[in-house]
């Protein structure tokens, strides 16, 4: 009962907006601008022919594999760059000027190194949740409290002991965040890259929707379902907080 | 009784923007084995950085701490330091954190020896916890086993119970005793409150305000368990408070 009082307002607005939004395609008789009700009707159509999946399975793997890449290179790169002075001040000035330029400002490059294939949509998701997880990855060894690293000093553990029982389980809760952040920005770029010349995956699926007919019923389509995975993947990412070796960290 | 730690002519200060601010100036004092001393002093006078070098965590500029007639170069397993704060690990269960200094033991020994200190501090039914899921008191029981399950021969405990609430802070006094009447330990205890201080120790250090020195040195004759509204510690507790420039009015 608290639970539907808690997300009771937020359904009033989205039905508000969404009878906002039908009585001004009406009133306004747009041609081009679909009801709500020409969006579903078109998400139906796309899942009866079964493209939908398709697109959708094309979008999570390429967000998949260069997320997973991006994992395995930050984590140990901002772990080093955490404990290693000399590796922090080398490398973070770099990863400063990097880090602002927009994975769309990669595009040409991408597809002059890797061309139109999958290669390029994984390496621009790869370069663009990177230096978030790296970042925060590297902020987290900066912030473990001095107090656990003098226990550990005081028991006299071993360098090897000292990485696996403090400094990673220290970090874990601060890489949890990074890759929730890392995930987001794959989601959100993943899109802009299928936007060109692929022929599979949510961002194409938009893109050719309105070149081949101005099917614009399945261009809201598809940002409604962009917006409802992105969701969940955020969601699925807030289940590991709940892990209890990282719980911890969070407000519980 | 032998000398266990002997702290001679020890200064240290600390650089800053606006010049060099001596924390600790000349400090020397010897603790006999098995012996509790407690240091009180006015707050910032230096008791924590004394404590840091002690147990070997801050360099001093000059002076030495000799401990067991071998100069004290870093930190070691044979003396562990007990802060405000705590640090028991958030991460670990309450069993695991006390098995974390257990080196060159079999790991089904770690775990044995791990319930039988959570038990002696009274954690046992607990060991699987994490230390989010434990109160304020019980955290500084688990950090006071993970010392102890090491058998460290030094106790440093600098302001163990400070964040407990009065009646956990008075409880956790009693525990502490109580373990020490069992296994003997060197303590060293840094505190405020001048109560504890004759609750617990044999012997008062006091401290002067920055940079610190020792002031005065009173010793505590009394058996346990100490009855603290007795006139004898009363008149001690008025003695100290006044080495700390307290009034006995103002109290």
């Amino acid at each position: 009962m608290k639970r539907i009082k808690e997300v009771l307002p937020s359904l009033a607005v989205i039905a508000a907006l969404i009878a906002t939004w039908w009585t001004t395609v009406v009133v306004t008789h747009s041609v081009i601008f679909p009801t709500p009700w020409d969006v579903v009707s078109g998400t139906f159509e796309l899942l009866r022919d079964g493209s939908l999946y398709r697109h959708i399975g094309a979008s999570l793997m390429r967000v998949g594999t260069g997320f997973l890449l991006a994992v395995c290179v930050a984590v140990p790169l901002g772990l080093w760059m955490g404990w290693v002075r000399g590796a922090y001040s080398t490398l973070n000035p770099i990863f400063q000027i990097l880090r602002p330029i927009s994975p769309i400002a990669w595009i040409p490059i991408a597809i002059l190194w890797f061309g139109v294939g999958n290669a390029s949509p994984i390496y621009l998701i790869f370069i663009s949740s990177v230096f978030p997880m790296v970042v925060q990855t590297t902020v987290g060894v900066h912030t473990i409290e001095k107090r656990y690293l003098r226990a550990a000093e005081n028991f006299g553990v071993s360098r090897h002991t000292l990485f696996t029982q403090v400094v990673i389980p220290a970090v874990l809760p601060q890489v949890i965040v990074g890759m929730r952040i890392g995930l987001g920005v794959a989601w959100l770029v993943v899109v802009a890259a299928e936007m060109i010349a692929l022929h599979s995956g949510l961002g194409y699926m938009i893109m050719d929707s309105r070149n081949a007919g101005n099917r614009y019923d399945l261009v809201v389509a598809g940002m409604v379902i962009i917006g409802l995975i992105g969701l969940s993947l955020d969601g699925f990412m807030r289940m590991l907080e709940r892990i209890d070796r990282v719980r911890w960290r969070y407000a519980h | 009784m032998r000398t266990k730690i002997e702290v001679r002519d020890l200064k240290k200060s600390f650089e800053s923007d606006q010049g060099s601010l001596s924390v600790v100036a000349d400090v020397s004092f010897t603790v006999r084995d098995g012996e509790f001393v407690a240091i009180v002093g006015p707050s910032g006078c230096g008791k924590t950085t004394l404590m840091h070098m002690m147990a070997g965590f801050v360099r001093p500029d000059a002076g030495s701490i000799v401990i067991d007639g071998v100069p004290r170069a870093k930190p070691d397993s044979k003396g562990i330091l007990i802060s405000q704060h705590g640090s028991v690990f958030p991460w670990l269960t309450v069993r695991e954190n006390l098995m974390f200094g257990l080196n060159g033991h079999a790991p089904a020994n770690k775990a044995e020896l791990a319930d039988t200190y959570a038990a002696i501090v009274g954690l046992k039914g607990f060991e699987g916890s994490y230390p989010h899921e434990l109160s304020g008191g019980m955290l500084k029981r688990a950090e006071l086993a993970r010392a102890l399950v090491v058998k460290p021969e030094i106790l440093y405990m600098d302001e163990p119970f400070a964040a407990l609430d009065a009646l956990m802070s008075l409880r956790m006094r009693g525990e502490l005793l109580r373990i020490l009447a069992k296994e003997r330990h060197t303590v060293m205890l840094i505190t405020h409150d001048v109560e504890e201080a004759i609750h617990l120790a044999d012997r008062i250090l006091v401290l002067s305000p920055r940079p610190a020195r020792i002031q005065a040195t009173f010793d505590v004759p009394f058996p346990h368990p100490r009855r603290l509204a007795s006139p004898h510690v009363q008149d001690l507790r008025v003695a100290i408070l006044r080495e700390l420039g307290v009034d006995r009015n103002e109290h």
